[in-house]
């Protein structure tokens, strides 16, 4: 039976976020720590990772992303460029 | 109402546009089968590739040298697991992908099916074929599967080094002994054909190539990219006072290019038929290393499943 997939996240430096590098197998949590850093941490490329087995990971459909992210499509006004202000008021 | 558009068409605008394709989106079947195929191809070739190289790490002339083919050793299967894992986003399995390199239905790279002689091919492995890998890869990084396209960008990272400690031996041997010098030229003459033979057949022998131009999965032609390889190589290898074994090889003014020989399809076929010098000592070594290591794979998930059951008791 084939080990189960891990999805696996790293943070870059402090300050950022953790961000999806890739997959890879492992029997649990432990294992998934130490592959990922052997894998994708060669070069220092990380200062901390986080692994999910990829079963826990609920993705947003593609095929409804019009439908599923359109009610922000009409909200201009929650951006500041919506908003006049004369060219003469300045620190705003 | 909107209508819902064509999958298709959808799909078309996004590649014309150079947005990437993620793995949930609708996608033609020949376009995932394509991809499976190449990318999949593209990791057994970096998982092969360790057995030609592993061949030297124990008999390496320094300990520096040691710990630099091990890290390059390293690296390369650190890059066959960021392509399986580009591959399985498509919807194969990792076990389905080694089952097909093991049986033979999957294809790698046919460079790794010749032999390393002497010490001075860790040099010109290095040089060349990392270097050839180097130009077939850095467009890869602009495919137009994400996932393929980021493993690309981070093997990319890794490559260049892989090149350079290759071209350091070749310098440190072309500059010793007329002996040393005499073994680096031997291993540029084994080496050079086959390495232009990764590039894979002539453009117009190359029927897919017109459909991954068109995916967007290939920016160049084997042709160019071999034509840019032996550009880029040919001062290289003057440097080193070492001779391409190329009667045929002199400068066109007008073209702006390199001519180069005839190269010999007939071998290529015959190494990807499976008759080169190595296929089946190659395909060997994985088949029994892979068998050898069922029970540790078995082992390690019973230990995981009972290490759970002790956590829920
Ligand atoms: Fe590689
Ligand atoms: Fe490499």
């Amino acid at each position: 039976m084939e080990w189960p997939l891990w999805e696996v996240f790293i943070r870059s430096k402090q300050g950022l976020d953790h961000k999806h590098v890739g997959s890879l197998h492992a029997v649990d949590a432990q294992m998934a720590m130490e592959n990922a850093r052997d894998v994708y941490t060669r070069r220092r490329e990380g200062v901390s990772i986080w692994v999910v087995e990829s079963k826990y990971i609920h993705a947003s459909n593609p095929d409804e992303q019009e439908s599923f992210f359109d009610p922000a499509d009409d909200k201009a006004y929650r951006h500041p460029t919506f908003y006049e202000v004369p060219d003469s008021i300045t620190h705003i | 109402m909107m209508q819902t558009p064509d999958p298709q068409l959808l799909f078309d605008l996004k590649v014309a546009e150079e947005q990437r394709i993620e793995p949930k989106d609708w996608m033609p079947e020949p376009y995932r089968r394509t991809l499976i195929r190449q990318i999949s191809q593209h990791a057994h070739s970096e998982i092969v590739g360790m057995l030609p190289e592993g061949n030297w790490i124990t008999r390496a002339p320094s300990l520096r040298r040691k710990a630099v083919l091990l890290a390059k050793v390293q690296d390369e299967a650190g890059h066959g697991l960021y392509l399986y894992s580009a591959a399985e986003t498509l919807g194969v399995s990792r076990e389905q992908m080694i089952a097909d390199l093991h049986s033979g239905k999957a294809k790698y790279s046919s460079i790794f099916n010749y032999p390393t002689l002497s010490w001075a091919d860790m040099g010109a492995i290095g040089w060349l074929v990392d270097g050839a890998a180097i130009m077939n890869q850095v467009p890869l990084c602009r495919t137009s599967y994400g996932p393929y396209a980021r493993a690309m960008v981070r093997i990319c990272k890794e490559e260049s080094f892989h090149q350079r400690q290759g071209y350091e031996i070749m310098m440190t041997l072309a500059k010793g002994s007329q002996e040393q010098k005499a073994m680096a030229q031997d291993a540029l003459n084994r080496w050079w054909w086959p390495v232009l033979m990764m590039f894979g057949p002539k453009d117009d022998e190359s029927p897919n190539t017109a459909q991954s131009m068109q995916w967007k999965i290939k920016r160049f032609s084997n042709d160019e990219l071999r034509q840019k390889f032996v550009d880029a190589t040919v001062p290289q290898a003057e440097y080193l006072d070492l001779t391409i074994p190329d009667p045929d090889l002199k400068w066109n003014e007008a073209r702006g290019h390199y001519d180069f020989g005839a190269i010999n399809w007939e071998e290529f076929w015959e190494v990807v038929k499976g008759n080169g010098p190595c296929n089946r000592q190659r395909l060997e070594a994985r088949q029994k290393a892979h068998a050898e290591g069922e029970w540790v794979r078995e082992a390690a998930m019973a230990y995981a499943k009972k290490r759970v059951m002790s956590y829920e008791l």
